[in-house]
């Protein structure tokens, strides 16, 4: 690994415009009017703002945490940062590759077995072929799903998917790590090797960022915490700094 | 107990901007196209995959739809021949032949429509080419096709119709399909996430299409007058240049031209609208 990763968020906006009607982003759309954040753009369509005008800059060795309540924008900054979401105002670099744990069933196909959905997501990965054998040994020892592993995914419980989800998220090694909450559902004995493998990505200098609602996760794991509010960033630094600000506002929808 | 944590992810940078050139948004459409073939491996799988959970279960597989465009083949062959006072020798070949290759063509401009929309979970989830899915729509319907060409090969078989060495003739004509049915994918797969009704309205479209192009009735029955004026439509010229080499009914100049021409221009539109459209399709899904 030649370059150093590195993340560069300028002053990046991302508004949805609410195009499919209201049934399916209702939910989303009470939220996001109840915190005063639909709006209209030039064209006068309706949107949600979801995040304003956000400035971040990451460098090696930075594990970030993002906090703020349901709403905040949290997991569409991730999404800006995988390059899911273009901005629509600002610039995002990335250097380095990454791996964002959005969706704990990412590309799984809850028809195929554990090791068929192991082997598709080395090639949703662009891995080459030499590299799938080391894939499917490591994913299936860590997820520990025993014979399992040869069984449809369909009828897995959902800490299993969730095992199986982390270790596949977490075998392929990125310079950049981005996860949402989701990941930190499985069980007390599974969160310690969890936790294990993560400090393992994050030792060699490489950027984590996650989001979450649990203070002692951002505690343990990270050197420093990003506060979202109503897609704003409201504060940014120490964990000693920022969490005892955040927890001192009352919880409230944003 | 800790684990190796083997494989490397491979190496990538990122540089999006708000209000981009032109050149810039072109550069990102190339290159989304570069990666997407670079990614074959995938979209091959994937749409393995697609045909396989849509026959799970089920014994014959795909071979269904073998089994019951054969039989419907077979049915309208002996009723159309009848009522057309067709000798069946001549109208059988070319009606399966047609059949089949219009069943591609419905099949693939109905689910271009989708190909964006039924990935939605995976492009929310992490960036990875748009090329990809319309790889994957592609080769599900070349997997549909494959296996209904056993219904031309019975009835070549039967009749004694085999084109021999003319079947090499075919081959501009399934190149010429192959870049229209990608350029179509992202078109369609784009619009129609955008517009929900595009859909329905595409496939009635198809379905008047069906019946004013010569799928089921020859050209020859439209008389000189109105074959001149086939060429105009566009399906016609598509078909043709597949169907008239392996009939050895030859093509004719302005087939080949409509052909080319609409092919140009749906590739070029496709384009065009790809690229503007590219970074906006995540949240149109
Ligand atoms: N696809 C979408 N369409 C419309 N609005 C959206 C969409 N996705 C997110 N939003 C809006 O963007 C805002 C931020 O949402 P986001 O999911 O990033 O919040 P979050 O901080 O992750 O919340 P949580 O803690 O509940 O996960 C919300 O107001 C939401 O309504
Ligand atoms: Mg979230």
């Amino acid at each position: 690994m030649a370059l150093q990763a590195r993340i560069e968020v300028e002053d990046v906006s991302v508004l949805f415009p609410l195009y499919h009607g209201s049934s399916r982003s209702l939910k989303k759309m009470v939220v996001a009017a109840a915190s005063g954040r639909l709006g209209k753009d030039q064209q006068q369509r309706v949107v949600v703002r979801a995040l304003q005008n956000v400035n971040l800059r990451l460098s090696s060795g930075d594990r970030l945490g993002l906090v703020g309540t349901n709403g905040a924008g949290k997991t569409t900054l991730l999404r800006v940062l995988a390059g899911v979401y273009e901005p629509v105002a600002g610039r995002l670099r990335v250097q380095g590759s990454l791996n964002a744990l959005l969706d704990p069933s990412l590309g799984m196909n809850a028809e195929l077995t554990g090791r068929e959905n192991i082997l598709l997501r080395g090639l949703y990965n662009g891995l080459p072929r030499s590299m799938l054998p080391r894939l499917e040994e490591d994913v299936a020892e860590f997820a520990g799903l025993a014979d399992f592993i040869d069984l449809p995914v369909r009828i897995y419980s959902a800490g299993m998917v969730i095992r199986l989800g982390f270790a596949l998220a977490t075998a392929i090694r990125p310079q950049i790590l981005l996860m949402d909450e989701w990941f930190l559902a499985g069980d007390a004995v599974f969160m310690e090797k969890a936790r294990q493998r993560l400090e393992e990505m994050v030792r060699g200098a490489e950027i984590l960022v996650l989001s979450t609602h649990q203070m002692s996760v951002v505690r343990e794991w990270c050197t420093r915490v990003v506060w979202l509010e109503q897609g704003r960033v409201r504060a940014d630094g120490a964990p000693e700094e920022v969490l005892p600000q955040y927890l001192g506002t009352p919880l409230e929808m944003a | 107990m800790s684990t190796a944590v083997t494989t490397l992810a491979p190496a990538a940078s990122l540089d999006l901007k708000a209000d981009m050139s032109v050149a810039s948004r072109h550069s990102l459409a190339v290159d989304d196209l570069v990666r997407g073939f670079g990614l074959w491996r995938l979209a091959w799988t994937l749409g393995w995959l697609d045909i396989r959970l849509r026959y799970r279960g089920s014994m014959l597989g795909p071979f269904w739809l073998t089994i019951s465009t054969g039989v419907m083949v077979g049915a309208l062959g002996v009723l159309y021949s009848t009522l057309f006072k067709m000798d069946v020798a001549s109208y059988l070949p070319f009606l399966a032949l047609s059949q089949v290759l219009w069943g591609f063509l419905g099949a693939l401009v109905s689910e271009a429509c989708t190909s964006f929309t039924e990935a939605e979970n995976v492009i929310r989830s992490v960036r990875m080419p748009f090329f990809v899915y319309s790889v994957r729509t592609l080769i599900r319907n070349i997997i549909v096709l494959a296996h209904n060409i056993l219904v031309i090969l019975v009835v070549f078989a039967w009749f004694r119709a085999w084109p021999g060495w003319d079947l090499l003739l075919a081959i501009p004509g399934m190149l010429i399909w192959i870049a229209d049915a990608l350029a179509l994918t992202l078109l369609l797969g784009a619009f129609c996430a955008r517009f929900r009704d595009i859909q329905p309205i595409v496939n009635s479209v198809m379905q008047i299409m069906f019946f004013v192009t010569p799928v089921i009735w020859k050209p020859e029955q439209l008389g000189a007058a109105g074959m001149a004026k086939l060429p105009l439509n566009p399906f016609f010229d598509l078909l043709e240049i597949v169907r008239g080499p392996l009939l050895d009914t030859g093509v004719s100049g302005m087939t080949w031209l409509g052909a080319l021409g609409y092919s140009a221009a749906l590739c070029s539109i496709a384009w065009a609208f790809f690229v503007r459209a590219r970074g906006r399709i995540t949240f149109w899904i």
